[in-house]
């Protein structure tokens, strides 16, 4: 009985992990998505406008920086899940 | 028409030598968050203890690389040209992820790991640092002469 229950939680920390990692990939998702309309408008608007290529970029960084945030906030769900 | 093209394409290589704002921006940034990080510091200290001051000061270090990793990749990248530069956005989106992934894993496995300080810093200080930063770009962005050093010279003369 106890080594059911031994074995039981094991496989529960097992599910664990397999779901933080899950979480984290699945977080990993949309960011990605959203960084390559980003990056893609950006190029976009510098092919157009090549005088205002800085602003562009200054722009495009902030932007890559706040959506990768999200990726982060999945990041720190697998942290959690993991190590807490 | 060739020479046209050689002139244009060679105009647009030196505009984006020029313009390389990523490393203002994350110079800016850091200079922020190392006047800030005291602070933090010193309530991780309070709030969680010695294992929490650590692991704040290491979230607050990997933060901080992140930020200067990003720069360095889409300013070498915007050195060579836009496809590299969208290569570098994605693919240093993945490595960067990969690099956390690693650190955080690796400093689990020190005594003074603390998950929950970790947690909070990563997410506050890569929040807060960009707010605080996006607030002065995008005034300098739409308004360049309502940046704050020249709107406090300009009131300045106004009073006088």
């Amino acid at each position: 009985m106890i080594d059911l229950l031994a074995q039981a939680d094991n496989a529960l920390d097992g599910l664990k992990a397999v779901g933080a990692g899950l979480g984290y990939g699945l977080a990993a998702i949309g960011p990605g998505v959203g960084i390559g309309l980003v990056v893609g408008n950006a190029i976009t608007a510098m092919a157009r406008q090549p005088e205002s290529a800085g602003m562009v970029r200054t722009t495009m960084f902030l932007g890559i920086a706040f959506t990768e945030a999200l990726a982060l906030i999945g990041f720190v769900v697998f942290i959690l899940l993991n190590f807490a | 028409m060739s020479d046209k093209v050689e002139e244009r394409s060679s105009d647009l290589q030196d505009l984006g030598q020029l313009a390389e704002p990523e490393k203002s921006i994350v110079s800016d940034m850091l200079l922020r968050g190392l006047k800030v990080s005291p602070a933090w510091l010193a309530l991780s200290l309070v709030f969680w203890g010695v294992n929490g001051l650590a692991s704040s000061a290491y979230g607050l270090g990997l933060i901080f690389a992140n930020f200067v990793f990003a720069a360095a990749f889409l300013t070498w990248a915007g050195r060579i040209s836009v496809a590299a530069l969208m290569f570098a956005a994605l693919g240093g989106f993945i490595l960067r992820l990969a690099f956390l992934t690693v650190a955080v894993i690796a400093f689990s496995k020190i005594g003074v790991f603390a998950p929950i300080p970790l947690a909070i810093t990563i997410i506050v200080s890569h929040l807060g640092l960009l707010v605080w930063e996006t607030r002065y770009v995008s005034i300098s962005l739409a308004y360049p002469g309502l940046r704050p050093s020249q709107m406090r010279q300009r009131n300045r003369k106004e009073i006088k």
